[in-house]
């Protein structure tokens, strides 16, 4: 099977250089997002999922930085990329939204302003034009009263129009990779029914390919076509959707889906995963996880896994992970 | 099974002034009653007034009208002073353990600061015992006494928090969304606490959250709240079996389901916005939003009425 590959991240490492020393936030995670398909992160906080992102925009700030791999776009690669030619990707090819569309927004302009800079950074159109495009954008994002809705100032909006703007702006030059990290984090369920299924037919009608990062499984689960799960920097297993909720391999993916199915199912005694996340200053030896595995061996602490496939198009980090 | 009722409360409301002359009705004439031992779940969306709600029952903040009563005294017409010695007996978790602990003090202060606030213990030897004991519950190690804050995760933080709400043995705990800020490893690992201590300190709690999911494993009873009102209250396998609220029904479809299978399932979808509480619709509040809204539910508001052992605020219930 030959697929189109929008974007394609080869042994990616990104550091943070701080006075106690490398912070390795994201360490060699590879991964591929096939033309038109949703592709989940998930994990908890400081696995790395967001850093993962932030790289692929080049949008890390000081003292972070790409130390390693490739980020390659339709097969360029935009890490040896300057400031200058990455601003011309960002928003036209590469577009990105964030967990809290207030911070992201300018409050002293009306939201369809922002989103007509945005066109017309990327675009030498009329303003007419420009304006004409932002419409229809915004009640393609499902805004309705758009010319209303053009002139207001973010704080006059809900958080899930907020949200709604936030994508417009994201797809108003219709680009071919959206990512889109906790882009309903903030919002309340019934909002995020509503955003999850405007994601779901951008992808359909636009082709957008989509990256979306979630700490949230039921998110995951209603969108992605493949995940990868992220634990402290690293990528810990990866499948297509179907195959990773039916047979989750990694013993923390087991865990992250035993503590969901435990809390849904209502039951007396809550599955848990012990201990917390490890500070990346500090990591294990061996294992990143075996200090809260309760399958670790004594190998495990001494000697770090590699991926290695455990069914078809499905790998783990784990040499115990199995059938 | 004659349970007993250990806050209840009788038309209270809250407003708060906003600019112009106009006010914000964040809870509207609501009634409601907590049992002794009983975890009652308050669940709605963000601006519902569930959190107000929380923080009105137990005097942190005024009530503009209505009355409440605490083991059977009217705490709502008490002064500051005759209130004090039962300010001890209500106590509340927060969501932020990052916001709600004092950056500046150790564990040992933090928790024993409402012992010495309540002159509890005889002596500061026999207080640091005391915390000691209370980290011990709370499923804090004894050594991390004087550490500071920063020093822990999310998950121990809000263990702090915890040890210091049951520090003087309350009655009652308001647990405001206590694991939203956590990952979902460590969300349970705080929810079976919580558990344990109830049993172990005959605790009660109102439990509030967003998150019905991780309401339906802590509490018995369920009130589900929409602009500053009670759509709809009861047990909570009841309730999640078969909601009587339309709103109830929206909260509980929304939640994303975690078998990638059934996605093509087509959900109900709640339209619209939240209206807003300044200008509350007249009639049903949730008529704006209601798919089966008629004529009556825009004019006419519906009362909370008792449905066989259940309550629910909605005109139609019986026919939709």
């Amino acid at each position: 099977m030959d697929e189109a590959i929008t974007l394609s991240v080869r042994d990616l490492s990104t550091s943070f250089f701080s006075e106690k020393g490398e912070v390795k936030a994201v360490d060699h995670v590879s991964f591929d997002v096939p033309h038109g398909s949703i592709v989940g992160l998930v994990g908890e906080s400081g696995c790395g999922k967001s850093m993962t992102a932030r790289s692929v925009m080049k949008l890390l700030k000081y003292p972070g930085k790409i130390v390693g791999g490739e980020i390659l776009l339709e097969g360029r690669d935009l890490v040896p990329l300057s400031e200058r030619d990455m601003s011309l990707i960002r928003g036209e090819e590469i577009a990105m939204i964030f967990q809290e569309p207030m911070t992201s927004l300018n409050p002293v302009t009306p939201v369809g302003k922002q989103v007509q800079e945005a066109i017309l950074q990327h675009r030498k159109i009329s303003r007419e034009e420009a304006k004409k495009n932002v419409l229809h954008m915004l009640e393609t994002v499902g805004i309705s009263e758009p010319e209303k809705r053009y002139r207001c100032y973010p704080h006059e909006l809900s958080g899930g129009l907020r949200q709604r703007v936030m994508i417009a702006m994201a797809m108003i030059c219709r680009p071919k990779l959206l990512i889109a990290d906790e882009p309903t984090t903030a919002l309340d369920v019934t909002v995020e029914a509503q955003i999850l299924e405007l994601l779901r037919e951008l992808r359909d009608t636009i082709g957008t390919s989509i990256i979306l990062i979630s700490h949230n499984l039921g998110v995951i689960a209603q969108l992605c076509d493949y995940v990868y799960v992220m634990y402290a920097g690293q990528v810990v297993e990866h499948a297509p959707v179907l195959e990773l909720f039916d047979h989750p391999s990694h013993p923390y993916t087991q865990g992250l889906m035993d503590s969901v199915r435990s809390l849904r199912r209502g039951d007396e005694r809550l599955s848990t995963i012990p201990g917390t996340v490890p500070n990346l200053l500090r990591l294990p030896q061996g294992c990143r996880f075996a200090p809260r595995c309760p399958m670790a061996r004594e190998d495990c602490r001494s000697c770090p896994p590699e991926l290695s496939p455990v069914g078809d198009r499905h790998l783990a980090r784990c040499p115990y992970a199995g059938r | 099974m004659e349970k007993k009722i250990l806050l209840s409360a009788r038309g209270l409301s809250k407003d708060f002034p906003v600019s112009g002359k106009r006010r914000l009705q964040a809870l509207s004439q609501v009634d409601l009653d907590i049992y002794q031992g009983e975890t009652l779940a308050l669940v709605g969306e963000s601006g519902c007034g569930k959190s107000t709600l929380g923080r009105t029952l137990i005097r942190l903040i005024p009530a503009t009208s209505g009355s409440i009563s605490f083991e059977g005294q009217d705490i709502s017409s008490m002064s500051e002073k005759e209130f004090r010695p039962l300010r001890s007996k209500m106590q509340i978790i927060f969501q932020d353990p990052y916001a709600s602990l004092d950056p500046r003090m150790t564990v040992r202060d933090i928790i024993a600061e409402p012992l010495e606030t309540h002159r509890v213990c005889a002596s500061a030897q026999e207080t640091t015992e005391r915390v000691k004991e209370l980290m011990k519950a709370a499923g804090l190690p004894a050594e991390y006494l004087y550490r500071y804050p920063h020093q822990f995760s999310g998950g121990q933080r809000q263990r702090i928090g915890i040890a210091r709400a049951i520090a003087l043995k309350p009655r009652l705990i308001i647990c405001d969304e206590p694991v939203s800020a956590l990952d979902v490893s460590v969300q349970n690992q705080i929810l079976n606490l919580l558990k344990d201590l109830q049993a172990e300190f005959g605790l009660t709690y109102l439990f509030i959250s967003h998150d019905l999911s991780v309401v339906r494993f802590l509490s018995d009873r369920t009130c589900v709240m929409f602009l500053g009102k009670l759509c709809e209250v009861g047990s909570t396998s009841e309730l999640y079996e078969k909601p009587l609220h339309p709103y109830t029904r929206f909260l509980l479809g929304a939640i994303p389901g975690i078998d990638p299978r059934a996605r093509g399932e087509k959900r109900p979808l709640l339209q619209g916005e939240l209206p807003s509480p300044i200008d509350p619709p007249p009639g049903c509040r949730f008529h704006t939003r209601c798919p089966y809204a008629t004529e009556r539910c825009r004019r006419e508001e519906p009362r909370l009425r008792d449905v066989g052992g259940r309550q629910v605020a909605c005109h139609r219930w019986e026919e939709i």
